[in-house]
């Protein structure tokens, strides 16, 4: 479990939001709602470790993630999956070399089949040989899309998952999503658009809003 | 696991080398230029090109090498790739070691490797090439060593060019002063070991603490 205690962050020596509270557990999906500029992003990247908190702590599962729990960030980072404004692809290599690379760079093994099993999903399949850099923008977030899918990860946390997608890319993200927290993963994401339900196979499951209040 | 991710972004920053050549061969083409443009500036005078060769082939490597720092951490910055490392279950000062590696295999190998051939315009013995070789080998990797740290060090700073080559510059001067000091000391007939010991002296705690302090400084330039 997730659990997220009093956390607030300050840019410029102002607070960005009032301090936020909550816990996200297997099988859930949470929705950070907030106006630009709130500090979405920074609660995200605050919450992965990348950034530091100005107060209050983010616990893994009872356990603070600090440097003093060396065990617990190491747990904690094999379980996370974080997407953020930047993709983190390489322009100059293919979409299937993308995800090869960085699955063996998140310690994880991921075979070429499965790989391209996860871009032609996708709708990929006719550009996974080709350079990154000769693809749309749209093409690109469904590389970074594909590479979710193959990934182990229990904890998902992405940064505005649904922009410049297509209608159909959007289905596919939303089911992709859904199938997710239907088999207990957990998932945190930030988005403008109002998302309340995810949908696959019929099933229906449940966002729960979190709101960030500019302080 | 651990090997793998290490192996992988060593891989992974070789084959994006190869990709975008120019960017590599940049720096060892400003290597050639500079040992080939001395001979012909100082003339046929084969003693005083004798003296100058070490200097100017270990300046010219050192200039060289600086040319590629920059980019060393700069291109995963902008594009959220050090963000995944940084969150990789695989400690990043193992996943840095990989980068300054394959760092070093583009930018100060090829250097390695050229110098002897270039040593031979300064008329330089058989011997003396091969200590310039050696001092190369040792040398080279602790320029991306400690030039990493200096590049992490200056990652999305305004200016950090500048500020890189005022930081790391300085510290460069004792691989310049024994790298060079060896090849003049055979040259001169006098012994090379204790120039390459000390070089050697200098590689293993690069080795070691280079990756790591990088790795530390690139987490304060990530926050």
């Amino acid at each position: 479990m997730l659990t997220i205690s009093n956390i607030s962050c300050v840019r410029g020596h102002k607070p960005l939001f009032t301090p936020l509270s909550f816990s996200l557990q297997a099988g859930q999906a949470l929705h950070l709602e907030g106006d630009n500029g709130v500090g979405k992003t920074s609660l995200l990247r605050i919450i992965c470790g990348l950034s530091p908190a100005d107060s209050g702590e983010v616990l893994w599962n009872g356990h603070a993630l600090t440097r003093q729990h060396p065990e617990v960030v190491e747990a904690f980072r094999a379980t996370l999956c974080y997407m953020g404004h930047n993709l983190s692809l390489k322009e100059d290599l293919t979409p299937i070399e993308n995800l090869l690379f960085e699955a063996q760079v998140a310690g994880r093994s991921l075979s070429h089949e499965k790989g391209m099993d996860a871009l032609r999903k996708m709708g990929l399949n006719s550009r996974a040989h080709l350079p990154l850099r000769v693809l749309s923008q749209g093409q690109k977030r469904r590389t970074a899309l594909a590479r979710l899918s193959v990934t182990a990860a229990k904890l998902w946390v992405l940064d505005e998952p649904f922009v410049a997608l297509d209608a159909h890319s959007l289905d596919n993200l939303r089911a992709l999503l859904a199938n997710h927290v239907q088999q207990g993963g957990m998932l945190l994401f930030t988005s403008h658009q109002a998302v309340e339900l995810l949908q696959t196979n019929g099933h229906a499951i449940e966002v729960q809003p979190i709101r960030l209040v500019a302080a | 696991m651990i090997w793998q991710a290490f192996w992988a972004v060593a891989q992974r920053d070789l084959l994006l080398a190869w990709r975008r050549k120019s960017e590599g061969l940049s720096a060892v083409f400003f290597f050639v230029v500079v040992a080939a443009l001395f001979p012909l500036g100082i003339g046929p005078e084969m003693n005083v090109l004798r003296n100058i060769a070490p200097g100017v082939l270990w300046v010219g490597a050192l200039l060289s090498s600086m040319l590629a720092l920059q980019r060393l951490f700069e291109a995963d910055y902008r594009d959220g790739t050090l963000e995944q490392m940084a969150l990789s279950p695989v400690a990043m000062p193992l996943l840095v070691g990989a980068k300054m590696l394959a760092h070093w295999l583009v930018s100060g190998l090829p250097l390695v490797l050229l110098a002897p051939v270039l040593g031979l315009q300064f008329d330089l013995s058989g011997d003396a090439l091969v200590t310039l070789t050696l001092a190369l080998l040792l040398g080279t990797p602790i320029l991306s060593l400690v030039g990493g740290v200096g590049a992490a060090l200056t990652l999305g700073v305004r200016g950090g060019g500048v500020l890189l080559s005022l930081l790391v510059l300085p510290l460069f001067v004792p691989v310049l002063v024994f790298g060079a000091g060896a090849v003049e000391a055979q040259v001169s007939g006098l012994g090379v070991q204790a120039h390459l010991s000390i070089l050697m002296a200098m590689l293993l705690p690069a080795v070691f603490f280079g990756p790591l302090a990088s790795a530390f400084a690139l987490r304060i330039a990530l926050e």
